[in-house]
């Protein structure tokens, strides 16, 4: 079916990305946004905006109704979730399929499928993927059986958790069932699912992630990877392509991975598949799906000069996966930089408010996706996320280079920022060199602490 | 300890000086939620927010339309009736029925003035004011928004 009229389902930079590649493509585009987003960047690029409900995403950008309601009411032929919200809601893929509507996506069936990280990691070794030693224990015995077979320390895993959300560090066995007990009624409130499984924790593990795109009927080929290792409670900060320091056999290997895990689905639409590397035992185990558009997908679109989300459009309109593999040539290294209104001296503790102005660095492979200007709110209700800082080059000493110029070119005023904090990790040695550790960023602001402490006593 | 009229004026003063635009305050059993004059963005109405607010559910009535430009009230004081949700807007009961209401009905606070429709079900609309139907805004059948000014109410006795 041809895509004509698109509703955009999401707020922020990603909706005003969302919209750039729509009318690029000459596709209408109509906002559904929130009361408090009425006048908003996207709001003012999108050719209409519809207003969908209160400032509260639980009373508005969450509605599943609401939102299928307003796409029906403007003629809408697609709907783009973008991430967060309702991307990964099996509940609006499968109303839109009901009512034929396009949604831009994977299958509600195929975002139930990675959803269960249960089931994921099953999908996972059927399809030939390494995986965490582990596996579902469904009462205390079973735990202690399987804990003392892997060995500690462990790590209990929500089912329906994800993201880091769910997850439980167990280093003794005896500790074990007090711990199997905590995690499974945490479990239960937060997901409404007490399931849990057991997996070994990695010491020293990087987060490396695959892009893919699909075309549903079981052709797959992947962007290449992408380094998200520099994160702080689970929140990426910093993301890279190509993944420092991996051989080019480890990278194919996790590659093929990816594309087979995503092939067996006959996986529609982008999606990411993620790996934690084991640094120490020189493997990679798959960790989850995302099943979306992710944030850090331009450093991908900087090595490729592939527009994923105008791949996402073609694939649902019918036109299939328009690249093949050997089409697909990385070049140089992109590097990103998440800006966020939030605090580092107090913790990174969110900063909402009025933006007085907003200075965004430009030239030479720089890309800033940002819904932030001069004059612009950031409410209280979303996430703090500003704007990415993408940055292109040769290689991954004339990235930095660049993102250091970017980052002194950036200038944020009426709200706290962190463009000084990233500037400092920049600075740092250790990353410089490359390919840290999911632990690097907690132990970096740790080592910060102890310097400005024993700065302060002067 | 409790707020004093002195303290409110204060925590007002306090929030006119910040960057935020509304503030809620929850101490010893005491809620206080202050608002900047204009909480609204940009695009709000034309006509002066001088309706008493519909009680529970409604949006501030400020708030128009993100995109329709509604048009200005035929004469001051009236009071919008706006919608709380984004539907399929229905002025009667059943397609062929008479409309809940016309220009020049009485209605009371409760009384049902139109059904928006979200995926099948089915919610009534209430005028959230007494007075005389002076304007019928929103078309039958058509999307309102969340906000959406469906009608003016001249308030009366």
């Amino acid at each position: 079916m041809a895509i004509r009229r698109i509703l955009i389902a999401n707020r922020g930079e990603i909706a005003a990305r969302v919209i750039r590649t729509c009318h690029a493509l000459g596709i209408e585009t109509v906002l559904a946004a929130s009361y408090a987003d009425l006048d908003s960047l996207p709001a003012r690029l999108a050719h209409r905006t519809v207003c969908i409900g209160p400032a509260h995403p639980a009373d508005s950008y969450l509605k599943v109704e609401t939102i299928l309601q307003a796409a029906l009411g403007v003629k809408a032929d697609a709907i783009h979730p973008g991430y967060g919200f309702l991307s990964e809601r099996p509940a609006l893929a499968r109303v839109c399929e009901q009512e034929g509507v396009v949604f831009i996506g994977p299958t509600a069936a195929q975002i139930e499928a990675v959803g269960d990280k249960l089931r994921a990691r099953a999908e996972a070794e059927a399809a030939g993927v390494p995986t965490a030693p582990g596996g579902a224990v469904e009462n205390v015995n079973e735990a202690m059986v399987l804990g003392r077979e892997i060995g500690p320390p462990l790590l209990i895993k929500a089912v329906g958790g994800g993201g880091g959300r769910g997850m439980k560090r167990v280093d003794r066995l005896e500790d074990l069932p007090a711990a199997m007990d905590m995690a499974a009624a945490e479990a239960g409130a937060a997901f409404g699912d007490t399931r849990v499984y057991l997996e070994r924790f990695v010491a020293r593990g990087r987060h490396v992630e695959v892009q893919i795109l699909g075309d549903g009927k079981g052709r797959v080929v992947h962007l290449g990877e992408r380094d998200c290792s520099v994160q702080r409670r689970y929140q990426k900060l910093i993301e890279e392509t190509p993944a420092p320091g991996l051989s080019a056999d480890f990278r194919a290997r996790i590659h093929k991975a990816a594309v087979q895990f995503t092939e067996r689905l006959s996986y529609r639409s982008a999606g990411t598949v993620e790996f934690l590397v084991d640094v120490d035992r020189h493997g990679f185990y798959f960790l989850e799906m995302n099943a979306r558009i992710q944030v850090e997908h331009p450093v991908t679109e900087a090595v490729t000069g592939v527009d994923i989300v105008a791949e996402q459009i073609a694939i649902a309109g019918g036109k299939g996966l328009r690249w093949k593999q050997k089409d697909i040539r990385r070049k140089g290294c992109a590097i990103e930089c998440r800006i966020n209104a939030e605090d580092p001296a107090r913790d990174f503790h969110p900063s909402p408010g009025t933006v007085q102005a907003a200075d965004w660095p430009s030239g030479e492979g720089v890309r800033v996706d940002t819904h932030i200007f001069s004059g612009a709110r950031i409410p209280p209700y979303y996430d703090s996320l500003m704007a990415k800082i993408i940055v292109h080059a040769a290689d991954r000493r004339a990235a930095l280079e660049r993102m250091r110029r970017a980052l002194a070119e950036t200038r944020v005023e009426g709200v706290k920022t962190n463009v000084a904090f990233h500037s400092e990790v920049l600075a740092d040695p250790e990353f410089e060199k490359g390919g840290v550790d999911t632990g690097y960023l907690p132990r970096f602001l740790e080592k910060r602490r102890a310097v400005q402490e024993v700065s302060a006593r002067g | 300890m409790s707020l004093t009229a002195k303290d409110v004026a204060e925590i007002m003063r306090l929030l006119e000086s910040s960057s935020f635009d509304s503030l809620s305050l929850e101490m010893n059993g005491v809620k206080l939620h202050l608002q900047r004059g204009s909480a609204a963005p940009a695009r709000t109405s034309a006509v002066p927010a001088t309706a008493p607010q519909s009680e529970s559910e409604a949006p501030p009535n400020a708030v128009n339309s993100a995109v329709k430009k509604t048009k200005p009230a035929s004469e001051p004081g009236l009071a919008d009736v706006a919608s709380s949700l984004l539907g399929t807007f229905y002025r009667a009961p059943k397609p062929g029925e008479p409309p809940f209401v016309e220009v020049g009905a009485n209605v009371e606070e409760n009384t049902v003035i139109g059904i928006i429709e979200v995926m099948k079900l089915m919610n009534s609309v209430r005028a959230g004011v007494k007075g005389v139907v002076a304007e019928i805004l929103a078309e039958n059948g058509e999307l309102v928004e969340y906000g959406e000014i469906l009608m003016r109410v001249r308030p009366g006795a």
